[in-house]
């Protein structure tokens, strides 16, 4: 017998004590139950929204600042400069108007080799969703994203979040994910730069990932 | 009886320093906790939706297995099934040499921990470089890990210096300033994370719909061993597996706040499959049962295997606050590990565990999802107690069955009373047992005063106030 038709059948007679027809999967019916009842939408406005988000990223000390669409350009170098960066990677996609001048773009095509990778200055992506309550962003490797290599091996990680990009909570971020995660695309959840407490507990920022994050917020 | 806990745990109590280390740590990260759960107002909702979504996944574990299963392949993985930790351990091994490789970055993992991965893979020549900060200083101090989330828990930063000068090249200068510390890590992975040909993680969750394997971290190393490798080998037990996307938005409220004491921690890795142009180009998934179908088995104590490894109950727990997580001899210590690890060796290790509790009831009051901890520690005793040699004997059988005899009646339970208070008199002291008491009773009177019985009993006072 192989291992698989093993196992299956040790976990079939463990269960003997369950109903053959008893549903496979809990079925999250809200409305009948309200012990298990979590919120799943949020009530703030888009201002209220863009204003969470930026205080929940603030306290994991990544920076945010808030720009118009216009003057994308403008707020991307002034974050360059904040970190003396003057080399960018950036995805194929990326749109024009973030390519600031003075600085110097490298398209990720035909894909860097991990060393070139490493050897930016940092790497500037749009992202998939972010989370006001948690201070999260999630790229999902779609528009503007690039592959995962991309955002993790330059120290500097720039992300340009559209202000209709912010849901609240958890479970609306993972419903606009749901299609990307269905067609197989990595997800990435990001909630501030790398991070460790294993030494006594005490938070040091940076240790393998990018060691800083800045946040433009496009409205 | 023989308390294999309280032999090792002998040990642990005695070394102060240790004891300092570890109240300072469950202290930080307890009260922190308090606060990130505190301003969740559905924290009592999402608890509930956590325990039926895993209490439904295991009374279904064999459909959502096959339905993982079919998942991954479609997206281009392989799947592998594992019965026992030598058959994990053999997989492993063979894909990492069929890679053409000697070295593997790893990812810390409970499951890998569990079936001793890094031995048996330096067996067959292989190195296994941990990767996470505390993992390495466990690996690097040839030590043993203390506690599920910061291994290194039992470590100050003094200690952790003086292993990095000594252990890793270049060092030498190194002070004990955190940061500094965690520089001199960075330096010394980044070459291995870069070169890796194979990265080893485990899994916090699978997703059966959709064949996505999750994992959450703080560092980066997570993300550098899953997305840098031209090989990924994930091994995960059979219980990680969750029926839908939609349930890890539950979990992953639910594990940072638990865990880390954070709204979320810094990384969390998505995967499924391979994708083109991005990641890994091979994907193995490996299902271990590793003594997990044992654990299903028994309905009362099936409940263990819903444990998403937050390590919250370690936090608060007074016995391993004093302990330590060594002397619990297992991979998972704490009052999960007191009700995992007999059931997944089948009663061969860690029988005394269930002892090892107070039953206060602090570890089911902060899991996150709802395990009755000190239900099924009760449960585990009374099993290890009918089921195990050595356990239950003549003596202690003896006096619960006379005690269960005495309170079956009022008039029973009165004459042992009276009995007891007589027994008591010529031992009592201003109130007070604290001489040693004869026999095995002495083992109670060597750690404890016990106030004597009162000269009227409640049943006694109530009867003449009638």
């Amino acid at each position: 017998m192989s291992s698989r038709e093993l196992i299956l059948g040790r976990v079939r007679a463990a269960l003997a004590d369950v109903a053959d027809d008893e549903p496979a999967s809990w079925i999250y019916d809200r409305d009948a139950d309200e012990h298990s009842r979590y919120a799943r939408a949020g009530s703030r406005d888009p201002e209220a929204l863009a204003a969470l988000f930026a205080d929940r990223c603030g306290e994991y000390r990544a920076t945010v600042t808030r720009a118009e669409r216009a003057g994308l350009g403008p707020a991307i170098a002034a974050a360059c400069a904040r970190h003396g960066a003057s080399s960018l990677v950036v995805p194929t996609d990326l749109p024009e108007a973030w390519r600031a001048p003075g600085v110097e773009w490298r398209e990720d095509h035909p894909s860097l080799d991990v060393h070139a990778l490493s050897g930016f200055d940092g790497a500037l992506t749009g992202c998939a969703v972010a989370i006001a309550l948690t201070g999260t962003i999630v790229l999902d490797a779609g528009e503007a994203q690039g592959r995962r290599a991309l955002t993790l091996l330059p120290d500097l990680h720039i992300c340009v979040i559209g202000e209709e990009q912010i849901v609240e909570g958890v479970p609306e971020a993972f419903e606009r994910l749901a299609p990307a995660a269905r067609s197989g695309r990595p997800l990435t959840f990001i909630s501030g730069p790398s991070a460790t407490s294993d030494i006594e507990l005490k938070r040091v920022e940076g240790v393998h990932g990018p060691r800083r994050l800045e946040i433009v917020i496009a409205g | 009886m023989r308390n294999e806990f309280a032999e090792a745990a002998r040990h642990e109590v005695a070394n102060s320093q240790l004891r300092a280390n570890i109240r300072n740590a469950t202290h930080t990260i307890r009260a922190k906790r308090e606060e990130a759960v505190a301003e969740v107002p559905d924290w009592e909702q999402l608890r509930e939706a956590g325990r039926r979504i895993k209490e439904r996944t295991m009374r279904n574990l064999d459909r959502h297995l096959e339905q993982l299963e079919r998942s991954v392949t479609a997206a281009g993985g392989v799947v592998h099934w594992a019965t026992e930790a030598a058959d994990a351990n053999r997989i492993v091994g063979d894909l990492i040499v069929g890679a053409g490789a000697r070295e593997a970055v790893k990812v810390k993992s409970l499951a890998t921990d569990e079936i001793g991965l890094n031995r048996a893979l330096a067996a067959r020549g292989i190195e296994a470089r941990e990767t996470d900060l505390a993992e390495l200083i466990v690996q690097l101090g040839e030590d043993r890990p203390s506690h599920i989330l910061v291994p290194a828990i039992h470590r100050n930063r003094g200690e952790i210096r003086e292993l990095f000068r000594r252990t890793l090249p270049g060092n030498e200068q190194l002070t004990d300033d955190p940061a500094e510390l965690a520089e001199a890590a960075r330096r010394f992975l980044r070459e291995k994370f870069l070169s890796a040909k194979v990265g080893v993680s485990g899994a916090n969750f699978a997703v059966a719909e959709t064949g996505t394997i999750c994992i959450l971290e703080s560092e980066g190393n997570g993300r550098m061993c899953t997305t840098l490798p031209e090989v990924l080998i994930t091994v995960m037990g059979i219980e990680k597996v969750l029926p839908r996307f939609a349930d890890l938005e539950v979990m992953l409220q639910l594990l940072p706040r638990s865990s880390t004491a954070e709204r979320m921690n810094p990384y969390t890795s998505l995967w499924t499959g391979v994708t083109p142009e991005d990641g890994p180009r091979e994907f193995h998934l490996v299902l271990l049962d590793g003594g997990r179908t044992k654990v299903l088995g028994d309905a009362d104590g099936r409940a263990a295997l819903h444990c998403i490894r937050c390590s919250a109950c370690l936090n608060v727990c007074p016995v391993y606050e004093r302990t330590g997580g060594h002397a619990y001899e297992s991979t998972y210590p704490g009052p999960i590990g007191a009700i995992l690890t007999p059931q997944l060796t089948g009663f061969t290790q860690g029988n005394s565990l269930p002892w090892a509790s107070s039953l206060c009831g602090a570890c089911y009051e902060v899991c996150p999802v709802k395990i009755d901890i000190p239900s099924i520690l009760i449960h585990l005793r009374s099993r290890i107690n009918r089921e195990v040699d050595g356990y239950g004997g003549g003596g202690e059988r003896l006096a619960m069955g006379l005690l269960a005899r005495a309170f079956a009646r009022p008039g029973r339970y009165e004459r042992a009373q009276r009995f007891g208070r007589w027994l008591s008199r010529p031992l009592t002291r201003e109130g007070w047992i604290s001489r040693r008491l004869p026999g095995a009773l002495g083992r109670w009177t060597d750690v404890r005063d016990l106030p004597a019985p009162s000269a009227e009993t409640f049943r006694e006072w109530w009867a003449q106030r009638r």
